[in-house]
């Protein structure tokens, strides 16, 4: 990590002070979490004063079903090697509330001035749909990334001029890009001779795994074990 | 005289002007324009989800997919970001190669913008000079992946290949005379390096050619001067990046001021804009073409100096050759393990940016662990270039429109994802 990126989280650090939450990382990037309910205050002061003048970047993830994975690793099985991971699908969206840190909105900030750039997150928190600010007033280029991150994970962005769906048909049900969304979709279209227009129907196809998602854990990885070898 | 009332217009998606897929729903008022109202999405594929669901590297093919006339480019922004993660360092002469191989990449996107942006507004000579060129940097991606487009050339860890010795050569034929197909095959007689070094000898010449059909063409000005014009405060504001930021004035270039690989040790300059308007970004594109290939030209001659590793040599993550994989148990297992599942990335996130021809082109990834990413986000700068549509064209004339989407350089396949 060089100076320059201390300088800005000392900076960050002191002008928020418990607003913003700096999570480590280990490439080198500077992320900060800070509470949604802070964020529009946050943004522009990290505009106006700390001088990140651009936002390159929003989207959001899905924190659903991070860390699992589909095919145990830990121990020996009797099945072997199994393409048939069958898991189904968790339909939460009708949930009343969901977990705290599963919906979070990211924002990768760049200062031209300083050649700096810094990474933002605010989770939605319980709330079904989730909902955040909306930053456009203060960066005009989030408008169509978060037309986009409602398109695809439905989070609501409060004060957003115009938030209608943007990459997914005319008409679209769901949100796609959330982990409970089958890859394969919902709905499949064809041209329907008698009625003479396109016309939606069940997809007919069958999800399939072709390489289960595995996670291993990798000692060549782990900070103290790394340390030492490196002397 | 009946009075004109304003009025709403369909343009696209099948429009020749419109790039591939846009839809343009425009409020008129005679014809001024009001508002612009682009409907995105229609080539829209879900890279990210599908790249979710695969392992790391078998998703570097979507990128090519992604902005399909500056395929190396979008390889190039991913590999880094999972390079990143990984923690690994890319041995000197894949670096060399993966920079001759941007270049040469950024040189393809802007003849096809310069092609088709001139077809576009009028002029349909600059086409055919364009598409001639970018032929022979076709056959470049052919020489050193197998394919013309969709490469798949850049892997986490170095490059697919080393350099070829030989170039392919034209054949005889029923339609190509013996005299035609030498005069084709006269710089493809020595490695790829020479073929690429005669290009560079040569594309000077045509890049002044390029620029006797337009820099003072009167129609060419009448069309772009003053069209689009975005302030430099506007372009930041809007999320600018690459000749469009450039356009307007503002100095800023990740290969020089967040130098990746090797552009810190090559020797090129920056041209920017003074008007913001399409005519400038004209000429920023143009510059660009001759800084690109000094760049080339510093590459080829490192990589004739310099000979060595092109990937490096880890064999959790690269996959062993063929020789050594029919030959060794140890390779056998690494070969079976990275091809049926693949290697598991470390937990964290990261977000590495190249500077593409476009802009701006990042990748921010997130991993839990797994052999998968966990969430794959694509930045891609023609996304925030498309949303300020509406403004650059407000109040122009209809015709305008068509000149902001050559200038804006649009290709569905990075605004859709």
């Amino acid at each position: 990590m060089t100076d320059r990126f201390e300088t800005l989280a000392a900076r960050i650090d002191e002008r928020f002070g418990e607003q913003m939450l700096r999570v480590e990382s280990r490439c080198g990037e500077l992320t900060y979490e800070v509470d949604k309910d802070h964020l529009l205050e946050v943004a522009t002061a990290l505009r106006g004063e700390i001088g990140f003048e651009m936002l390159i970047d929003v989207c959001g993830v899905d924190y659903l079903t991070y860390g699992s994975d589909e095919w145990l690793t830990k121990s020996a099985t009797e099945t072997g090697f199994s393409r048939g991971v069958e898991r189904e699908p968790v339909i939460l969206d009708e949930a009343d509330e969901f977990d705290p840190k599963r919906f979070a909105v990211v924002y990768h900030l760049l200062s031209l001035q300083q050649n700096l750039r810094m990474r933002l997150r605010a989770y939605t928190g319980t709330s079904n749909p989730p909902i955040v600010h909306s930053v456009v007033d203060i960066w005009n280029s989030a408008n169509w990334f978060e037309r986009e991150a409602f398109d695809l994970y439905g989070i609501l962005f409060v004060g957003h001029p115009d938030l209608r769906r943007i990459l997914t048909d005319y008409g679209f049900i769901g949100h796609p890009f959330r982990k409970d969304f089958p890859l394969i979709g919902n709905v499949e279209v064809s041209y329907d001779e008698e009625k003479g227009r396109v016309a939606y129907q069940p997809v007919s196809i069958e999800p399939r795994t072709l390489v289960p998602r595995v996670i291993r854990d990798d000692n060549r990885y782990e900070a103290a074990l790394k340390d030492e070898a490196d002397g | 005289m009946a009075e004109i009332q304003s009025y709403t217009m369909n343009f696209g998606p099948q429009h020749p002007a419109a790039h591939g897929v846009l839809r343009l729903v425009l409020e008129l008022e005679g014809e001024v324009i009001h508002k612009a109202d682009p409907h995105v999405g229609l080539l829209h594929r879900a890279t990210e989800k599908l790249a979710e669901s695969k392992p790391f590297s078998q998703s570097i093919g979507y990128m090519d997919r992604l902005d399909y006339v500056s395929m190396m480019c979008n390889e190039h922004g991913y590999v880094l970001a999972i390079e990143k993660l990984l923690g690994i360092e890319v041995p000197i002469r894949a670096q060399y190669i993966r920079v001759m191989f941007d270049e040469i990449t950024r040189i393809l996107n802007h003849l096809m913008w310069l092609g088709a942006h001139g077809l576009d507004i009028g002029a349909m000579t600059i086409f055919l000079y364009c598409f001639r060129e970018r032929e022979d940097l076709m056959d470049l991606y052919e020489a050193v992946s197998g394919t013309r487009m969709h490469a798949t050339y850049y892997r986490p860890g170095g490059v697919y290949r080393d350099l070829p010795e030989t170039m392919p050569k034209y054949q005889e034929s029923k339609f190509r005379s013996k005299k035609e197909v030498d005069r084709m095959n006269a710089d493809r007689q020595g490695s790829l390096l020479d073929f690429v070094e005669a290009f560079t000898d040569k594309f000077p010449g045509c890049v002044d050619e390029y620029e006797t059909l337009l820099t003072d063409n009167r129609i060419w000005k009448q069309r772009t001067v003053n069209i689009g014009v975005v302030s430099p405060e506007r372009a930041m504001q809007l999320g600018f990046t690459g000749p469009m930021l450039r356009g307007s004035g503002v100095e800023w270039d990740l290969r020089k001021k967040q130098p990746y690989e090797v552009y810190d040790q090559l020797d090129f300059d920056i041209p920017v804009g003074v008007n913001g308007d399409c005519y400038d970004r004209y000429l920023v594109r143009v510059e660009e073409f001759r800084q690109s290939n000094r760049i080339i030209k510093q590459c080829v001659d490192w990589l004739r100096e310099n000979r060595g590793p092109v990937m490096i040599d880890d064999r959790k993550i690269v996959a062993p050759t063929r020789v050594e994989m029919k030959d060794d148990m140890e390779s056998l297992i690494h070969h079976f393990k990275l091809f049926t599942e693949g290697y598991c990335v470390p937990e964290g996130e990261a977000y590495a940016a190249v500077e593409h021809p476009k802009g701006e082109f990042g990748v921010y990834l997130i991993s839990d662990g797994a052999n998968k990413p966990y969430r794959v986000k694509i930045r891609a700068p023609g996304f925030a270039h498309l949303s300020a549509m509406s403004e650059m064209v407000e109040g122009h004339m209809l015709a305008d429109v068509v000149a902001v989407i050559g200038t804006q350089d649009i290709v569905f396949g990075e605004v859709d994802r």
